[in-house]
């Protein structure tokens, strides 16, 4: 592993940018479904919200085809670098899914996603009462489970970051790197 | 794979291990708290459907209130001056096609439809640029309450007590003394003529919205649909003796004769007239706009009708109208959809089969 190794400032870039977006539409989506008198501004937010979560998630995937990431520290535990890798995929495969989910769910419920601009998305999905039921039953269930996915992204990154010192979140910063060994 | 380097055995790094679990965990107990799903302080939008549920006892696969109903059909033809007021394209286009649903207020998908001091109608208007606008209105001219929480208050003062099958009347009598729009709802329930058709109900939109103008101009109003229809009241006796389906079957007899209509009006407010406030009746005096004909012209049984699928949430607008601030309006969109989870899901389940029409005979 060259220990300078860092991913490309576009790749971390989108990173932190997506994170912030991220949390904010899981938080939205939670929140509308809960709130009794903020379900009309927050669906407002979480419809184009979901839709530009999805344009950045290609961009990124796109991105991360053309800059692999760089490679994880030798040292590592197999397990952890085992699990470093399916939580990844799993992150990206939940990232892809629920825009495309809630979409999907909004179609099979007879509704119009319609985004700034007044620009009314084409339905994806016939309007359908059992089509529609499991739709939303899947789109909230991988919504926990992609912010419990998050969570432990955080809990692995703050390992690398507090614990490891191995420059593994430092891959992900702008800041100065930790000096080798200080560990 | 390289050998890890042999390094003395540390103790465990106790403090930043305590540090990244109390991250974890506290994000996810903030996030369990804002879904609301660490009790009902403060009151959710479950909390609400939840108490609609329990006002009305379980019915799968119904909508938790106004359960009883039909599927209509129609068409809408706009006016000059419901274009001068909003950029919809619904007041511009020829005939927008109306999908929509009659039903009577209540949770008893089997409650005589005589009998029901409320009737409602819900109306979605897809016109032609895609746009989707859904109405839903009820012959009662102001709402009980003023908030979403005494809206709360007001329907878990209607759930029976275990002990006698019957809502408590000390319940109901504290949130009339609490809200005087509960006792003026009261009063018009008392006093307002019962129609005896779905087709001579004046249904009211109850809520200020706000219709924008091609030229940006911003104009609040409230709505009603007025029937053209004359009214005729039905006394007591009539009610009593009517059969459970009396709307349904008398609506259906006005159709065989042709279209039912009614003129969307809409109310402009004055200088200090509520507008957020749905349990705020503006003056009568107030100026009005003909904003265009509502026509019904089809029917069919909810079971598996089109309207059965569609949540005909007020807070679906189409570009040229907005809602205004009123918090009823949007508990509204939150029990809406709630209640629409619930009962695709119930009907996704095959839970419903009375509901969707799949019940063998009884």
């Amino acid at each position: 592993m060259n220990p300078a190794a860092r991913f490309v400032p576009l790749a971390r870039l989108l990173h932190w940018l997506m994170a912030a977006l991220l949390l904010s539409q899981l938080l939205i989506g939670v929140a509308m479904m809960a709130s009794l008198v903020l379900r009309p501004p927050l669906i407002a937010l979480h419809r184009p919200l979901g839709l530009a979560l999805l344009v950045l998630v290609l961009v990124r995937l796109w991105v991360r085809r053309r800059h692999p990431p760089p490679a994880l520290p030798a040292d590592l535990p197999r397990w952890q670098a085992a699990a470093a890798r399916a939580s990844h995929l799993l992150l990206y495969a939940l990232m892809l899914v629920l825009p495309l989910l809630g979409w999907a769910l909004s179609s099979a419920a007879g509704n119009v996603v319609v985004v700034p601009g007044d620009v009314a998305l084409p339905a994806i999905a016939p309007h359908d009462p059992v089509l529609y039921a499991w739709l939303r039953a899947a789109h909230g269930l991988l919504a926990w489970l992609l912010l419990a996915t998050v969570l432990g992204h955080v809990a692995a990154a703050l390992h690398h970051a507090w614990i490891r010192r191995d420059g593994v979140f430092e891959a992900m910063t702008w800041g100065r790197r930790p000096p080798p060994g200080t560990g | 794979m390289s050998t890890p380097p042999a390094t003395p055995r540390k103790r465990l790094p106790l403090a930043p291990l305590a540090a990244i679990a109390a991250v974890v965990a506290v994000a996810g107990i903030g996030f369990l708290y804002v879904a609301g799903r660490l009790g009902d302080t403060p009151p959710s939008a479950r909390t609400l459907i939840g108490a609609i549920e329990a006002a009305a006892g379980p019915h799968p696969g119904y909508r938790r209130a106004h359960s009883r109903g039909v599927c209509v059909g129609g068409w809408f033809e706009g006016t000059a001056d419901g274009a001068a007021l909003s950029s919809a394209r619904v007041f511009a286009q020829d005939r927008v096609p109306v999908l929509g649903r009659l039903s009577i207020g209540g949770g008893d998908p089997h409650g005589a439809e005589a009998g029901a001091r409320v009737r409602s109608l819900a109306l979605q208007l897809r016109s032609d640029d895609g746009a989707d606008w859904r109405l839903a209105m009820n012959s009662f001219p102001f709402f009980a309450v003023p908030s979403a929480e005494a809206f709360l208050e007001q329907t878990r003062a209607q759930i029976p007590d275990p002990a006698t099958g019957k809502p408590d009347p000390a319940r109901m009598a504290a949130v009339l003394a609490k809200y005087p729009s509960a006792r003026a709802f009261r009063d018009w329930a008392a006093s307002a003529p019962w129609p005896d058709s779905w087709a001579n109900t004046t249904y009211n939109g109850i809520h200020t919205f706000v219709f924008v103008a091609p030229d940006g101009r911003r104009q609040p109003l409230r709505w009603s649909l007025r029937p053209r229809v004359p009214l005729v009241a039905m006394d007591a006796a009539a009610r009593a003796a009517a059969t459970p389906d009396y709307l349904a079957a008398e609506f259906a007899r006005r159709l065989a004769a042709g279209p039912v209509a009614w003129d969307l009006v809409a109310t402009l407010p004055a200088p200090g007239d509520a507008l957020d406030d749905p349990s705020q009746l503006w003056p009568a005096a107030r100026p009005t706009r003909t904003l265009g004909t509502l026509w019904l012209d089809t029917m069919a049984a909810q079971a598996q009708g089109v309207c059965r699928d569609v949540n005909f949430d007020p807070t679906v607008l189409p570009p040229g109208i907005e809602r205004s601030g009123d918090p009823i309006l949007a508990a509204r969109a939150a029990v809406y959809a709630h209640s629409f989870n619930r009962r695709e899901r119930e009907i996704a389940r095959g839970q419903a089969p009375e509901a969707t029409g799949q019940e063998g005979p009884r």
